[in-house]
């Protein structure tokens, strides 16, 4: 899969972002249209009518206006305006009112102060930061629809290369939608200020084949792996706090206030895409957290050295 | 030199109506948030009281208040034709109906606190509907202290007939008061209820 | 022009007026902060003003070092988002608004021949209200949590979206300055409305009708009046945000019903027109140097007059353009989309009609002609940047991303502070007597213009690459660095031409050449009296005959009033 380095809004992968494009390019072409003979009529003034050297004091004569020239250039932009307006008219109701196939995948993403929880509530699964769907091809089109919520403040749920930005406000459902024509991993993040790690909360989209993502379905359907070998962070973790805000499924911890970690492991990055998941990472992240994201809401819980191999060592099994 | 502009009158509006329409105008603004907030938040609180169950339509308040447009209409009748003492009279009866309203007020929050349990952190509509009836409470008061200023200065001659178009001025806000009672009862106590 | 000639009052003023206040320094001071001249006020006006535009400047150069790499860590991300804060609100309430106010304060009097505003002592009472708010809220640097923490700046953002405002997410009084603060400069910036709607409508000398009032009065008065209508909703809101987080209201608690978006559409009642009530008075700068410099009357007059109250108009119904991202159904978001666009109508006539100004006339050079000019091609440009942003379906890729921040700097400093310096140095001159070096002047006009482009025309590209405003960092792959980079350059490249500016204004204070009552040869009252003019401005009431009561005195045999 190739990771995309960009974000750039101009090579759109996915359906909306297709037709805003397009939009883009025809708006940009009018505006510079019209910034081209606007500036070149102010040049034209400016050095055409500069004062010379010889000039004798004399003042210019007085024009006061005409009114044939006001109705004309009131006249002209009115048209422009009305074009400018029915496209992206067409468009907004285009997008908004797609109509919406059988096939979709349904997916909810929900914002929290620095992270995404993400539930797939057709396939029972939840998991954070990382959104998985299937890519979507003519024969068989799979757009998803994405619910935005949001458990504290307002978030912004933004893929440039996907589709435009929607946020995610509490108290408030929307929702958008994404028809991906090219696989890869697409990056995205909130864009809505949202407090001290706004910069910090990333979101990846995994545009899956359609092999890939049942096999990936298939897997995170699984309750958590228990690996005997790994009992003592087992234990490390459900004797502390760690289990009053995270769940893994099967096991007592549930809680809810931080991201769902029964498949952490699987997991390409850490903490919203802050680093990359790697034992020597997520050793560093729950030492202190605060070292990657300063300001996130996940403490320090101040383990000693050995507790925190184990840990480590627990939640890398859990793939 | 020829000066085409000194044949004509030459006569502006004053300085203190134009003021006082703009701080009118800016005031409406002001209200215009506070009633939108409450007609957005109408039934919206999660648990009660609703408005249905606490709210009385404070009738002999209202009557009050808006009779008192009336008699500041008189005063400034009053001394435009300089009868001061009519004036003097017309004005203290304004400032009495503006205080019979504020005193409803107070009754029926003391009320709504003491018996309905309605705080303004109670629901939506108890922060709504303080805010907003507090918004309009609070220039009663204001209008009913420039009333009492000028009362006192009636009382002890220093008001003049030539004031009048302060009165006037002064006049206008109180209208404006009354007026914004007429949408906040509108809105409170006949659409919200 | 010998003055003597001019049969408008002033002229047979012979005192240097400020040789009789000869004193100490408390009484010279004392004599500032008693002050109700409108003069005086408006020179306090813009002080504090430029004062602020320092403080907020280097702000900005604080957030471009910390962004000028990738993971840099010049700052701490609370830090950075105080420092954002502070300088959004800083440059829109303690910059924009009073520089704007100070030269109506100065100017419209001058201008409608008038002795002084309606009400004095409400203009101080005005100034001083601002000035607190200003004190106010850069106190929560000091104050804040109390001294314990290294004081709290707000660090919400300009806009201040709740439910992060609300007591659950921004504990302390961060909050609570930014809302006080404002709620006290708001005062002070109703005050001084209502005043300069009363001067314009009533103090105007005789023959002054409406429509031959100068384009910058005709500007205020506009502004002004949209004022009234403008800040008052942001009062109501954050009235109602304070009785959340002290007596436990629910306005904007999402927990308890209240509504997140709500508060947007309060914001932006207010933000939208807030943006036009700073970029009109900067139109009423263009549309008095522009002519000046051309020597030609401004084309089209009434067209101008009518396309800015059509501006201030429609800007009261397109507030939701900010809000394309909330999800709004299609219609409402359609009529958003034509409302907007719509402005784009009598902003083009203005252009418009500025640029027949130039036109056929005989353009002089002047340092305030050059920043007129470069805010004429800049907001040309700010202004379809703008009506990209409206097309909604783009907005959803751009909204809330640098493109947006370039957007909106190219219209507050392209469009506003150019006008704003060419403010400054059109009436200078006027309010100190003195010239400001012309030299000085193109250094600043020119390295100010090469800092503006390299920071601000940058910006749009790692907007459309997908970088978003008000993070503190990015991730090293996402191509930004580059850009990045550059605008930090420009940025400090601002920052020299503004201390060339400052420097500027003390040499020329100091030493600069006498300006005399009417160095630009210009057509409005407030060249016909002394410079600076006396404090009661006009010995005789002047009387007027057309809009460019000078270029009648000037060129007896050709009077405007023939042709109005
Ligand atoms: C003085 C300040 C100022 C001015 C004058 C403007 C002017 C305009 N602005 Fe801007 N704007 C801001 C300051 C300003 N703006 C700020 C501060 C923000 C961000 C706030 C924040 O989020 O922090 C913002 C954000 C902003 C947004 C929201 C972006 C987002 O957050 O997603 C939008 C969207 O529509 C927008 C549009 C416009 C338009 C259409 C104009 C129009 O008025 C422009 C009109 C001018 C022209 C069009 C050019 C001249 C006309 C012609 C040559 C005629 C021919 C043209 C046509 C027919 C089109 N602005
Ligand atoms: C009138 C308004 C105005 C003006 C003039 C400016 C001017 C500048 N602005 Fe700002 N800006 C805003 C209004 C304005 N801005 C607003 C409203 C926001 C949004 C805030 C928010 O989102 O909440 C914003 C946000 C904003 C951001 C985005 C931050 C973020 O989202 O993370 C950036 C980033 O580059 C920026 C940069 C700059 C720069 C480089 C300048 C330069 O042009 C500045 C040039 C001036 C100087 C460099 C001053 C020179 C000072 C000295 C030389 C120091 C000497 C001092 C002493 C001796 C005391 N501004
Ligand atoms: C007070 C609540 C809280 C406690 C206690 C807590 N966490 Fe967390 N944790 C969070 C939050 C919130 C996040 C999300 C941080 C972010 O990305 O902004 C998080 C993130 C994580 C992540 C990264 C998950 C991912 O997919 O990115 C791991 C791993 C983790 N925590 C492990 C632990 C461990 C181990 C402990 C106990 C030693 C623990 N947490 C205790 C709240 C908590
Ligand atoms: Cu979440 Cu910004
Ligand atoms: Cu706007």
């Amino acid at each position: 899969q190739t990771i995309t380095t960009n974000t750039d809004s101009f090579s759109p992968a996915s359906k909306p972002a297709h037709e805003i494009f397009g939009l883009a390019i025809f708006a940009l072409a009018i505006t510079g249209g019209i910034f081209v003979v606007v500036a070149a009529a102010m040049f034209y003034a400016v050095i055409r009518y500069r004062r010379r050297k010889d000039d004798d004091g004399s003042e210019p004569p007085q024009i006061f206006g005409s009114v044939q020239i006001e109705i004309a250039w009131t006249v002209i932009p009115i048209i422009i305006v009305v074009v400018l307006f029915l496209t992206s008219a067409r468009l907004i109701f285009a997008i908004k009112d797609a109509p919406r196939p059988k096939s979709a995948l349904n997916i909810t993403v929900v914002g929290h102060q620095f992270w995404w929880e993400i539930r797939y509530p057709g396939l029972g699964i939840i998991t954070a930061n990382e959104i998985h769907v299937p890519v979507s091809t003519k024969a068989d089109p799979q757009p998803t629809y994405i619910k935005l919520l949001s458990a504290d403040v307002v978030h912004s749920f933004w893929v440039p290369q996907l589709a435009g930005k929607t946020d995610a406000i509490p108290n408030h459902v929307n929702e958008t939608w994404i028809e991906p024509t090219h696989t890869g991993i697409y990056k995205g993040q909130c864009s809505q200020f949202c407090g001290a790690e706004h910069a910090k909360m990333l979101l990846r989209v995994y545009v899956d084949t359609p092999a890939q993502f049942e096999a990936w379905v298939k897997q995170q359907q699984q309750p958590a792996v228990e690996d005997p070998a790994v009992a003592a962070g087992r234990e490390v973790f459900m004797h502390n706090a760690c289990m009053n805000c995270h769940e893994i499924r099967g096991t007592e911890a549930t809680g809810r206030f931080g991201p769902d970690l029964t498949h952490v492991a699987s997991r390409d990055t850490l903490a919203s895409g802050s680093v990359m998941n790697n034992p020597a990472n997520l050793r560093q992240w729950i030492e202190n957290p605060d070292y990657f994201k300063p300001g996130v809401l996940m403490p320090a819980m101040h383990l000693s050295s050995q507790q925190l191999d184990q840990v480590t060592a627990y939640l890398d099994t859990l793939h | 030199m020829h000066n085409p502009a000194e044949e004509k009158e030459w006569r502006l509006p004053s300085r203190g109506l134009a003021a006082m329409v703009s701080l009118i105008i800016g005031e409406t603004a002001l209200f215009s948030i506070f009633v939108v907030a409450y007609v957005f938040y109408m039934g919206k609180s999660i648990s009660g009281p609703q408005p249905s169950q606490v709210l009385e339509l404070p009738i002999f308040m209202t009557i009050c208040l808006w009779s008192s447009s009336l008699t500041i209409v008189l005063a400034e009748r009053a001394i435009e034709h300089g009868k001061m003492k009519v004036f003097s009279l017309f004005w203290g009866l304004t400032i009495l109906l503006g205080a019979i309203f504020l005193g409803g007020t107070a009754m029926e929050w003391h009320k709504l606190i003491y018996h309905d349990g309605l705080t303004i952190s109670t629901n939506l509509f108890g922060t709504t509907f303080y805010s907003l009836v507090g918004l309009h409470a609070s220039h009663v008061i204001v209008g009913l202290i420039m009333l009492l200023i000028v009362f006192f200065f009636s009382l002890t001659g220093r008001l003049q007939p030539k004031h009048a178009y302060q009165i006037k001025t002064l006049a206008l806000y109180w209208h404006f008061v009354d007026a914004v009672w007429v949408v906040v009862f509108t809105v409170v106590y006949l659409v919200g209820r | 022009m010998a003055d003597q000639t001019l049969p408008i009052g002033g002229a047979l003023d012979v005192t240097p007026h400020d040789e009789a206040q000869k004193g100490t320094f408390l009484e010279w001071l004392h004599g500032w902060v008693i002050t109700v001249d409108h003069k005086r006020l408006g020179i306090l006006y813009v002080t504090f003003a430029l004062f602020f535009l320092l403080v907020a400047g280097l702000e900005a150069l604080a957030i471009r070092v910390q962004l000028a790499m990738p993971n840099n860590h010049f700052v701490s991300p609370e830090l950075y988002n105080r420092l954002f804060t502070m300088h959004g609100t800083t440059m829109i309430f303690l910059v924009g608004m009073p520089i704007l106010f100070g030269f109506a304060n100065y100017i419209v009097p001058l201008q409608i021949g008038a002795r002084d505003m309606a009400f004095p002592r409400l203009n101080a009472f005005s100034f001083w209200l601002t000035a607190f708010g200003g004190l106010l809220l850069y106190w929560s640097f000091v104050g804040g949590f109390g001294l314990f923490g290294a004081g709290t700046a707000p660090d919400v953002g300009w806009f201040a979206y709740a439910p992060l405002t609300e007591r659950a997410f921004s504990i302390g009084h961060a909050m609570d300055y930014w809302a006080v603060a404002l709620i006290i400069s708001g005062w002070g910036t109703l005050g001084t409305a209502i005043n300069i709607v009363a001067t314009t409508v009533s103090m105007r000398c005789k023959g002054m009708t409406l429509m031959r009032m100068p384009l910058f009065t005709w500007l205020m008065l506009v502004v002004s009046a949209l004022t009234l209508v403008t800040i008052t909703p942001l009062t109501a809101a954050q009235i109602m945000l304070m009785i959340d987080r002290y007596l436990g209201g629910h306005f904007f608690d999402t927990q308890a019903g209240g509504s997140a978006v709500v508060w947007m559409h309060f914001f932006w009642i207010f933000g939208h027109p807030e943006v036009y009530v700073l970029a009109l008075p900067a139109f009423g700068i263009a549309s008095e140097i522009i002519p000046v410099f051309s020597r030609k009357a401004i084309f089209g007059y009434p067209a101008m007059v009518a396309a800015s109250a059509g501006i201030g108009f429609v800007s009261l119904g397109v507030w939701a353009h900010h809000m394309f991202t909330v999800g709004m159904n299609g219609p409402t978001t359609a009529f958003f989309v034509l409302s907007t666009m719509l402005v784009g109508i009598p902003t083009g006539i203005k252009i418009f009609n500025w640029t027949a100004t130039l036109i056929g006339g005989k353009i002089w050079f002047a340092t305030p002609m050059l920043f007129c000019l470069g805010f004429l091609i800049q907001f040309l440009i700010a202004g379809l940047t703008g009506i990209m942003l409206a097309c909604a379906p783009w907005d959803w890729q751009l909204h809330n991303s640098y493109f947006v921040v370039a957007h909106f700097h190219y219209v507050l400093v392209g469009g506003i502070v150019f006008n704003i310096f060419a403010a400054i140095y059109y009436w200078f001159p006027k309010a100190t007597g003195k010239m400001l070096s012309e030299t000085l002047g193109k250094w600043h006009f020119w390295l100010f213009l090469l800092g503006f482009h390299l920071t601000f025309d940058t910006m749009h590209i790692p907007g459309i690459l997908g970088m978003p405003r008000h993070i503190y960092t990015y991730e090293a792959d996402r191509g930004w660095g580059v850009y990045n980079f550059i605008e930090t350059i420009g940025a400090f490249v601002q920052a020299i031409a503004v201390l060339i500016f400052v420097y500027n204004i003390v040499i020329s204070l100091m030493k600069g050449q006498d300006a005399g009552s009417d160095p630009w040869d210009a057509w409005t009252l407030e060249w016909a009296v002394p410079s600076p003019p006396p404090s009661y401005n006009f010995v005789v009431d002047p009387v007027v005959n057309s809009r460019r009561p000078l270029w009648d005195l000037k060129h007896p045999e050709d009077p405007d009033w023939k042709y109005e």
